[in-house]
């Protein structure tokens, strides 16, 4: 008796431990992510303001006050109010041709303050002279303002600011906007139009549209504030830009990639092929967003393939969507397993080591769109639509061995059966122990 | 007769244990996740424009954005394995662009690779109307592994996408205002699958990557091992409990 109450008591003492000593604990054994990557220091964002000077902003309609009045209320809060990083420039369009000449007027677009270091109190000077004078040459002024935001790494945004459809017609705003981005130098266009008409919205929504940018309708002089310091503010946050690469058509003629983020274009009905290096024991993993930057039709859907050179396919990713949309996007992951020591050994034996040791595995990523441009659109073929591509190669998983965690049960039918089982077990041992027992008297 | 009781005991013992750990553990998971909002209530949760800008968000923590209709607003949060995660999302629109309008706000979930995920179910799509605009979206549970060939929710970043579709050009541009948060419910051992990534699914690229406040899961730790253990303990009493019945039976018929 007392040895059985000392083992129920041992297995008391069992279960006490662990249940409180498996607390749930922490800890990922992954890398920390490493943090030189803020300390980028010569990537300060830009941002230039471009603000329409044009004959129309003379319209008192703005809580009655005139355009030009709620411009410049605005850009005096938002200047008091730019974060330190931030290079920030201001350039105008139509402030200074007064003829009729549209030529010459279409040309009329200058740097009112150049993009650098803010002084404030320059800024504010060089806004308070400016008054509505003449056309509205968007196209001109975005191409001008691209140019002024030229160098350095960092992020780059123009906020335009108008209140009319651009006047110099046939150059088209929105595709100029479009050739800007092409250039893979970050840059990113926001609008505002002043209490807007239909095409102007159309308009000045397509340029927003074909940098990634947002467009915002303008009734009051505090929503105008607070959109163009959000902006600027936005401008400051911290992000990663890509890197611009160039896919090519087939999988051997492609670039190299290494992990990190990357940007391209891609036309309707093109492929495009990178090339990653994945070792043994690593994981591949890819993700790629097309961007919808004109107007499509709206069906659509992206397929990133991962293929060895042989041309198998080893995993995809597809996806598809339809009505209105930014960018569609998908992702894949691709596990290498480690190599078999049977291998090793085998190519120890017949090839140099040299070799071995580097069995990096050449996996090709082919990445298709089905976009189609909507009927009538201005804008069919070049550039291509925007790519986005991360490319990161991480430790491969722990595959299962089971379904459940660790081969381990749960639930009711789990502990029926133990029980179940123990009885049965335990009544077997009782009835050998006494036919042993009566063999052992017998004999 | 003494056994019997001494059996009862270590069994009721045993139970109380495996109902108090339980109790403890579902405890500490509430904790996690309440505490998010409180501890980084400062922090900017503005809305991003993009995957490569959205705002990371704590679960629990409140995402806001001030935007315009037609903006893409995202925002990004971490979920672990056994989390069944469910977004919601308010979106509060001016008096003028309620109406016919047609618009429909909807929300998207993706995952760290940028793969949407399904909702199960939450209404994740509902017609601009004048009054606030509730969206919700509830993802299958985070599962600690899968095939590479399957789109399962894995440990890591997640995407919410938040947007109008359908819109006029007469509608763009309108302000609006929106707030998103994300909690989640904690599956347990019943989802507990084998298995561990390398690394949680969080995109390399990322300046400050979304992480759970006490960092992400182990993955060795299931309610699994508590069933399992009890069972083996039960198991073993039921054997003790068989052999006394024999011996017992013999000790009766002996004298």
């Amino acid at each position: 008796m007392i040895t059985r109450k000392r083992f129920a008591a041992g297995l008391c003492a069992l279960f006490a431990a662990l249940s409180m000593g498996l607390a749930p604990t922490v800890a990922y054994a992954a890398d920390e992510p490493d943090d030189s990557a803020t300390a980028e220091g010569g990537a300060k964002p830009k941002v230039e303001l471009v603000l329409d000077v044009s004959g129309s902003m003379r319209a008192r309609d703005i809580d009655g006050k005139s355009r030009m009045a709620a411009a410049k209320q605005a850009f005096n809060e938002v200047l008091d109010a730019t974060p330190e990083d931030v290079e920030l420039g201001i350039r105008t369009l139509g402030a200074n041709y007064r003829g009729d000449d549209r030529r010459t007027g279409c040309k009329d677009t200058e740097q009112l303050y150049p993009v650098g270091p803010l002084d404030r109190g320059d800024a504010k000077t060089a806004v308070a002279t400016l008054s509505p004078t003449g056309f509205t040459p968007i196209g001109p002024a975005l191409l001008k303002a691209a140019d002024d935001l030229k160098g350095g790494e960092g992020s780059r945004r123009i906020v335009l600011i108008s209140d009319g459809e651009d006047t110099c017609q046939p150059l088209d705003p929105c595709e100029v906007a479009r050739e800007i981005a092409a250039k893979g130098i970050n840059l990113t266009i926001d609008t505002l139009g002043l209490v807007p008409n239909t095409k102007m919205r159309a308009q000045l929504s397509c340029i927003a549209e074909a940098t990634g940018g947002t467009y915002t309708s303008v009734r009051h002089t505090d929503e105008l504030t607070d959109r163009v310091g959000q902006l600027v503010d936005r401008a400051a946050d911290p992000v990663v830009n890509p890197v611009a690469v160039k896919g090519a058509d087939r999988c051997s003629a492609a670039p190299e990639l290494k992990p990190g983020l990357y940007t391209d274009r891609a036309g309707f009905g093109e492929h495009r092929w990178y090339r990653v290096d994945v070792a043994p024991g690593k994981e591949l993993r890819a993700s790629v967003s097309v961007g919808a930057d004109r107007a499509v039709n709206n069906d659509y859907g992206v397929l990133l393939r991962a293929v060895t050179e042989h041309d198998r396919e080893i995993v995809r990713g597809s996806e598809a969507g339809d009505g209105r949309t930014d960018v569609i996007s998908t992702g894949l992951r691709y596990p290498k397993p480690e190599r078999d020591d049977d291998d090793a050994a085998d190519s120890a034996d017949s090839a140099d080591s040299a070799d071995s040791a580097d069995n990096k595995e050449t996996v090709c990523l082919q990445v298709s769109h089905s976009y189609s441009p909507a009927a009538g659109a201005a804008a069919k073929g070049k550039p291509g639509l925007p790519v986005e591509l991360t490319v990161d190669v991480v430790d491969a998983p722990d595959g299962p061995s089971d379904v459940a965690a660790f081969g381990l049960g749960r639930g009711w039918w789990l502990l029926g059966a133990l029980v179940l089982t123990g009885f049965v077990g335990g009544v077997l041992w009782g009835w050998l122990a006494r036919w042993r027992v009566a063999v052992w008297r017998t004999n | 007769m003494r056994t019997k009781r001494l059996l009862t005991a270590v069994g009721l013992l045993g139970l109380s244990a495996l109902l108090t750990s339980g109790a403890a553990f579902a405890a500490s998971g509430d904790g996690s996740e309440g505490g998010g909002g409180n501890g980084k209530g400062d922090r900017r949760a503005d809305a991003g424009t993009s995957f490569r800008t959205a705002t990371a968000i704590e679960q629990g923590q409140k995402g806001t954005a001030d935007a315009s209709t037609g903006d893409y607003l995202y925002w990004s949060f971490p979920a672990d394995s056994g989390q069944r995660p469910t977004v919601k999302a308010t979106v509060k629109l001016p008096e003028s662009a309620s109406g016919a309008s047609g618009a429909k706000w909807r929300i998207d979930v993706y995952d760290g690779l940028r793969r949407r995920q399904p909702c199960m179910y939450g209404m994740q799509a509902r017609p601009a109307a004048a009054g606030p605009v509730e969206l919700a979206c509830t993802l299958r549970t985070v599962r600690a592994w899968s095939d590479p060939w399957a789109a399962d929710p894995l440990p890591g970043t997640y995407y919410v996408r938040l947007t109008a579709t359908g819109l006029r050009t007469a509608d763009l541009g309108q302000p609006v205002t929106a707030e998103v948060e994300a909690t989640s419910k904690d599956i347990g051992g019943s989802a507990a699958v084998d298995g561990t990534l390398g690394a949680p699914l969080v995109p390399g690229t990322e300046r400050s990557p979304a992480e759970p406040e006490d960092g992400w899961s182990s993955g060795w730790w299931t309610s699994r091992w508590i069933w399992t253990g009890a069972g083996g303990i039960l198991a073993a009493l039921a054997g003790v409990g068989g052999y006394t019945l024999t011996r017992g039976r013999r000790a009766v018929s002996s004298p």
